[in-house]
């Protein structure tokens, strides 16, 4: 599938050089980043970009290249070449932590939070707050307290370990972790997978907040194109390492992202016939 | 103690009454138990209290000073060497060598002293240091070079092993005249060892339930991918523990040299090492990682002490303490899994 040019109706357009406006607005903007894992290209010439306050949702099927993607925007591993813009200006982000210090946070799709650890000390984690040389808990556990009643989220005690808690819950621990982190841009990977109608709708209306407020840049990658379609902004479907389409959210449809899937299904079908 | 995943004091303090213990003295009561029931180190106390209960209605020459000092100094090494080893198994690691860090560490003090005319206090301090190599190289080999511990550990507690008896001929040598003044508050003092073990042990625990890097070590042992996508340095976490465990052999080996006044290449080994590790698994950690307590260590240690000590002196021979032993483990165990399993389920609240 040859990639298809920019609708040019998204907030901040396409790739530099087809959209010269978009590169106003972009607060993150990815330029022909590539990544190998040994014989294996996982992803192969990757140019995004997201505008302030917009969520993008970026779609593709399974080992199409949208998790190695958001660790690398996220700082856990570097690009083998393309470079990375941060409100126009290029970055390294030589790891999680230099990335969260530059405004990037991600929640991951395994959500990286500890069973054994309460939800407090989680919602801290690697930002602990700290009356030297001790952790001030009392502070963290207030304020942990605070954020989730903020975002609705009720939950009994904070002092409880995660593993005891549901699903959505954990979920809404990790977005809550991130969001108050004084991210710039947020990366959620994944952020409904395996989740009931119940907790998805808690994680659905807590992003939804987050876009009503305009100054978070959210790129979520998703699995379920109605969801999709329905918070983000614009989608972007990554296949077999690029990114092919670019569309604003209401400007698509999920007939429209079925068919180009199938298409897709059909000519990898179509050439291994022809190579058996 | 441990805060890791267990209710902070001032929350348990606030809690409303738990449903089904009833109010009034006998509500408290239980409401104090089922605290208690949370804490890691509650079972092993429990059997700590008990065990000197028994072993003074046995034998009154239990609780003689003579004999709590005899207590104190079985207790102490073991409880410092697993001041290390819970730091490694809250991590997800193990250490195999301490042993022989231990048995080479008060040697490589000899050789310093007497072969190379360096000051009492250097030496000690060198020692100490050769036991954080020694844990640096035990880190290098599993994180860098991504040998599982267990492993690494078992290669390097040979090659310490060899070292010492090659360089000592297998032969003891005498405490250096110059090292007697720093050793008597190293170890010669009869209540030396103990007072080193309980300050460590406080300091170690606050270290591991109340600091970033207690913190840290938790998240890498409990989930090591989300650790690491968090931002914590896993490399360095387990680095700091392998070389903790390495500096507490070292100071082990010296205290016990200076206890006995003789440095003794049959010292050290597996035997303390293997007691360190049974120690904090009968105090409360987890060798799956993720979760341990320094004071549930601590007393782990005094239990396989007071055993050790109390069928001594009621006159039952050493041959079957061993089966008293592997039974203390396997229950320890078994009971660790089991509330662990009804803490994660939320059913001792």
């Amino acid at each position: 599938m040859t990639a298809p040019e920019p609708d040019g109706l998204s907030p901040v357009g396409g790739p530099p050089g087809t959209d010269p406006q978009a590169a106003d607005g972009a607060v993150l903007r990815v330029e022909h980043i590539a990544k190998r894992f040994g014989a294996v290209t996982a992803l192969v010439d990757i140019n995004l970009h997201v505008g302030r306050g917009e969520v993008l949702g970026l779609l593709g099927d399974n080992g199409a290249g949208k998790s190695t993607l958001l660790k690398i925007l996220c700082g856990f591993q570097p690009p083998d070449t393309g470079r990375i813009l941060l409100n126009g200006e290029e970055v390294q982000l030589k790891s999680v932590d230099n990335a969260r210090a530059l405004g990037i946070d991600v929640v991951y799709q395994d959500l990286a939070l500890i069973d054994e650890l309460t939800v407090y000390h989680n919602m801290f984690l690697k930002r602990e707050m700290v009356r030297w040389p001790l952790l001030n808990n009392r502070a963290m556990r207030r304020i942990a307290r605070e954020r989730l009643d903020a975002i609705g989220i009720g939950l009994p005690s904070v002092d409880v370990p995660v593993a005891r808690l549901s699903g959505g819950q954990r979920q809404a621990i990790a977005v809550a972790r991130a969001v108050y982190s004084d991210a710039k841009v947020l990366l959620l990977d994944e952020p409904l997978a395996a989740m009931g109608a119940k907790e998805a709708a808690l994680i659905l209306d807590l992003i939804r907040d987050l876009k009503q407020k305009g100054d978070i840049s959210i790129i979520i990658v998703a699995h379920n194109y109605g969801q999709a379609i329905e918070i983000c902004d614009r989608i972007n479907l990554l296949q077999h390492g690029e990114i092919t389409f670019d569309k604003l959210s209401k400007n698509t449809s999920v007939q429209e992202l079925n068919d180009i899937v199938i298409e897709e299904y059909r000519r990898a079908l179509l050439e291994r016939q022809r190579s058996a | 103690m441990s805060e890791t995943a267990e209710r902070a004091p001032e929350d348990v303090a606030a809690l409303p009454p738990t449903p089904g213990l009833g109010g009034g003295p006998w509500g408290a009561v239980k409401r104090a138990a089922a605290v208690l029931a949370q804490q890691r180190e509650a079972t092993v106390f429990v059997v700590a209290v008990l065990l000197v209960i028994y072993f003074w209605r046995a034998s009154p020459a239990f609780l003689t000073k003579d004999n709590i000092i005899n207590i104190s100094q079985i207790t102490a090494p073991v409880a410092i060497i697993a001041i290390g080893e819970v730091f490694l198994l809250v991590c997800g690691e193990i250490d195999l060598s301490v042993g022989f860090i231990f048995a080479f560490s008060p040697f490589f003090m000899h050789y310093l002293i007497d072969y190379y005319g360096v000051p009492a206090v250097l030496a000690v301090l060198l020692s100490l240091l050769m036991g954080v190599a020694a844990g640096f190289v035990n880190g290098f080999i599993t994180v860098a070079l991504r040998v599982p511990s267990f492993i690494a550990t078992l290669g390097t507690g040979f090659i310490l092993w060899g070292l010492m008896l090659t360089t000592s001929n297998a032969y003891p040598a005498n405490i250096p005249d110059k090292a007697q003044g720093i050793g008597h508050w190293i170890g010669t003092y009869a209540w030396a060892e103990i007072t080193w073990a309980i300050v460590l042990v406080i300091i170690f625990q606050i270290a591991l339930s109340r600091t970033r890097w207690g913190l840290h070590t938790v998240a890498v042992g409990g989930n090591i991918l989300g650790a690491s996508e968090a931002g914590i340095n896993v490399a360095r976490i387990k680095y700091t523990a392998f070389m903790l465990t390495g500096f507490m052999g070292a100071l082990v080996g010296m205290q016990e040299a200076f206890r006995t006044n003789s440095i003794d290449p049959s010292s050290g080994g597996y035997t303390p090492m293997f007691y360190a590790i049974a120690g904090a698994v009968i105090g409360g950690t987890a060798l799956a990682g993720g979760s341990g307590t320094i004071v549930g260590a601590f007393l782990g240690a005094f239990v396989l002490s007071a055993l050790t000590d109390g069928f001594n002196l009621i006159g039952i021979s050493a041959n079957p303490l061993n089966i008293i032993f592997g039974a203390a483990i396997l229950v320890a165990m078994i009971a660790n899994v089991q509330l662990s399993r009804l803490r994660r389920a939320g059913r001792t609240t």
